[in-house]
């Protein structure tokens, strides 16, 4: 007698990987990023394919790779910038599948970005206001009439925005025009306005990029400092690699659009593919030979 | 003190240009010292300076190029009409002023519902197809306009499309336009509709709703990452925009006693356009004193006969270069930069020495 089998023809089973790590002190609590096998095509070209991490609640984790890995193609899926081909993105246990930009922000992703974008006609503090529109609200015509709770909201909004801007020191640039910055300011205003959304995963773009040792030094206290107060969860591109072992707990290695490494600061420092990806093939042969 | 003066100072100015413009007015009329030309366009002269702040939201604020704002105003001044005239034919109401307001009101409304539906396929695209697209919209309006027929019999508002034979009075008449229209627009309603129309924008564009319309102009990425629903406050500024444009057009047209939609053709929409360029781009005391100098200044030509329209580029174009004028403004800008730089470096080293003492 043989049993007829009601399996989809097509089944085809595959391992789902669960080799991310993440800070012991995060176990118990719900991962605020899981990724799995996210891939993205441009065409025939294979972007991003099969990317798999997993974020704890609390931990700072670097994302780096050559010139061209896809790195920041990454932060474009996870951020609903591009829809991605295949694989899914659980954000805080919810599926992200089918969102936009704005209904990834509001779910709990804030990013700043490789060249920055700020409002530059704004001032600093109307660009961190822009950050709290979805924390403090009221409607246009409480705005357009002047209605109490439009005195009350922007007193609110005020007195956040200033607290906020207060983590970089930046409280009293706050009336001055966002595009007028020097560029290490408008880098960490970025960073202020999307802490304003109030995210559980905070993207930063290059955050470095264009600062001075003393600065970059600065910005690695600042992150921590953003991390232990706020509680969320940090993933950053980097190129500074003493910001990324520096601070990043865990680090995730990207080259042509696939992960080629994962682990803590040290295993990624002597893992002999990261290096080979880093500093090419010769060196390898000419040790051989 | 600085501080203070971009708080208030910058809210109240243009409050204060329009209300001592209304004064200087009042008085010459009363001492009889106003020529008559001048005085009766007044009510346009109002008209204008709705029109160049309202568009003013749309390219000033929102950072997209519309062309069809003449379109917006000849719904506004055709369903004001309808409207009053229907209030005084059909209802008996025979308050002038209130029937004003109500026809304001009313075109307001209309205004703003063309202004959705035009929106909601317009708004989809950017830049120059989005120019493109206001223009041809503009031109649907008028065309379709030229096609309508309203009129009042026994109480009853009658419309036909394409079809002249309406019993009744006859409000609107096809391409003849708005026709019997009583002249019940004032000048004072007029500047009362210019404060109205600054209340709202100034009160608007420093808001929460205002803030995101300008954050989406400056950077639309960055808006959208920071949860900024880019539709709905370019929809907000759009219809506003067309509302208070409405407004604007009702006025205008109960100024005649009979308008046609071809006094609201493509060029009206580029003289509008006109006003807030030359005004500056954002600035709202500009496109008052542009629209009302405009206004008056092809009138104020006349000596110049066949040579008046000749005379009145001429005119535009040496104010345009005065106003660009890279050492005036040069000079200028010069005076604010100091005073910024010195602000912004100030807090900057405060900043540093703070954070030195930090590390």
């Amino acid at each position: 007698m043989t049993q007829s089998s009601k399996r989809h023809p097509d089944t085809k089973m595959v391992p789902v990987p669960s080799t991310s790590i993440i800070p012991e002190r995060d176990l118990g609590k719900l991962p605020v990023l899981e990724c799995q096998h996210l891939g993205i095509d441009f065409g025939g070209l294979k972007a991003v394919d099969d990317f798999n991490i997993t974020i704890g609640r609390t931990e700072i984790a670097g994302l780096i790779g050559p010139n061209g890995a896809g790195k920041t193609t990454v932060f474009n899926m996870l951020t609903k910038v591009y829809e991605p081909t295949r694989g899914t993105v659980m954000l805080n246990g919810i599926d992200m599948h089918g969102m936009d930009t704005v209904q990834a922000n509001k779910q709990g992703i804030a990013r700043t970005f490789q060249n920055i974008r700020l409002f530059s006609n704004m001032t600093v503090e109307d660009n961190v206001r822009i950050g709290l529109h979805n924390q403090i609200r009221y409607g246009m015509f409480s705005g357009i009439l002047r209605a109490p709770s439009f005195w009350k909201k922007e007193k609110q909004q005020h007195e956040k925005a200033l607290e906020l801007l207060s983590i970089f020191d930046m409280q009293d640039l706050a009336d001055v025009q966002a595009g007028s910055l020097p560029y290490g300011a408008q880098r960490r205003l970025e960073i202020v306005r999307a802490l304003a959304t109030n995210p559980s995963l905070l993207l930063l773009d290059e955050p470095a990029a264009g600062m001075n040792p003393h600065e970059t030094e600065e910005l690695m206290n600042n992150i921590i400092k953003i991390r232990d107060r706020f509680q969320i969860a940090i993933l950053l591109i980097e190129h500074d690699m003493n910001l990324v072992m520096g601070i990043c707990e865990g680090i995730c290695v990207l080259n042509y659009g696939r992960i080629i490494a994962k682990g803590t600061a040290t295993e990624i420092q002597q893992n002999p593919v990261v290096i080979e990806a880093y500093l090419g093939k010769q060196k390898k042969e000419a040790q051989e030979a | 003190m600085s501080k203070k003066w971009k708080k208030y100072g910058s809210y109240a100015l243009p409050f204060a240009l329009v209300i001592v413009g209304f004064i200087v007015s009042e008085i010459l009329i009363a001492g009889g010292n106003m020529s008559r030309s001048l005085k009766g366009q007044l009510i346009p002269i109002c008209a204008y300076i709705v029109m160049a702040l309202s568009l003013n939201l749309v390219v000033g604020f929102s950072g997209e190029l519309s062309l069809g704002h003449a379109g917006f105003m000849s719904v506004g001044a055709f369903s004001g009409a309808i409207v009053s005239g229907w209030l005084l034919n059909g209802a008996g109401m025979e308050n002038e002023t209130l029937r004003l307001i109500i026809a304001l009101v009313t075109g307001g409304v209309f205004a703003g519902i063309t202004g959705v539906l035009i929106g909601i396929p317009v708004l989809r695209l950017r830049g120059d197809y989005l120019a493109i697209v206001t223009l041809a919209f503009g031109e649907i309006i008028r065309n379709v306009l030229n096609c309508l027929y309203f009129s009042v019999n026994d109480r009853k508002l009658l419309v036909g499309f394409n079809n002249a034979n309406l019993p009744g009075t006859i409000l609107v008449n096809g391409p003849q336009g708005a026709v019997k229209v009583a002249k019940i627009a004032t000048f004072e309603v007029g500047f009362a509709l210019v404060l109205f129309t600054l209340l709202v924008i100034m009160n608007l564009v420093r808001s929460r709703s205002g803030r995101a319309i300008m954050a989406i102009r400056d950077n639309r990425i960055a808006a959208e990452a920071s949860g900024l629903n880019v539709t709905k406050y370019k929809m907000m500024a759009f219809v506003t925009s067309a509302v208070l444009a409405g407004m604007a057009g009702a006025l205008y047209g109960l100024s005649f006693s009979t308008f046609a939609a071809a006094k609201f053709k493509f060029d009206t929409s580029i003289n509008i356009l006109v006003f807030v360029v030359l005004g500056g781009i954002g600035n709202i005391p500009g496109s008052i004193i542009a629209a009302a100098v405009l206004t008056i200044l092809p009138e104020q030509l006349r000596a110049f006969s066949d040579y008046r329209m000749l005379a009145y580029a001429v005119v535009l174009i040496l104010m345009m270069l005065i106003t660009n004028n890279a050492k005036l403004k040069g000079f200028v800008m010069t005076i604010r930069e100091n005073r910024k730089k010195n602000k912004v470096s100030a807090a900057v080293t405060a900043a540093q020495t703070k954070g030195g003492e930090q590390a």
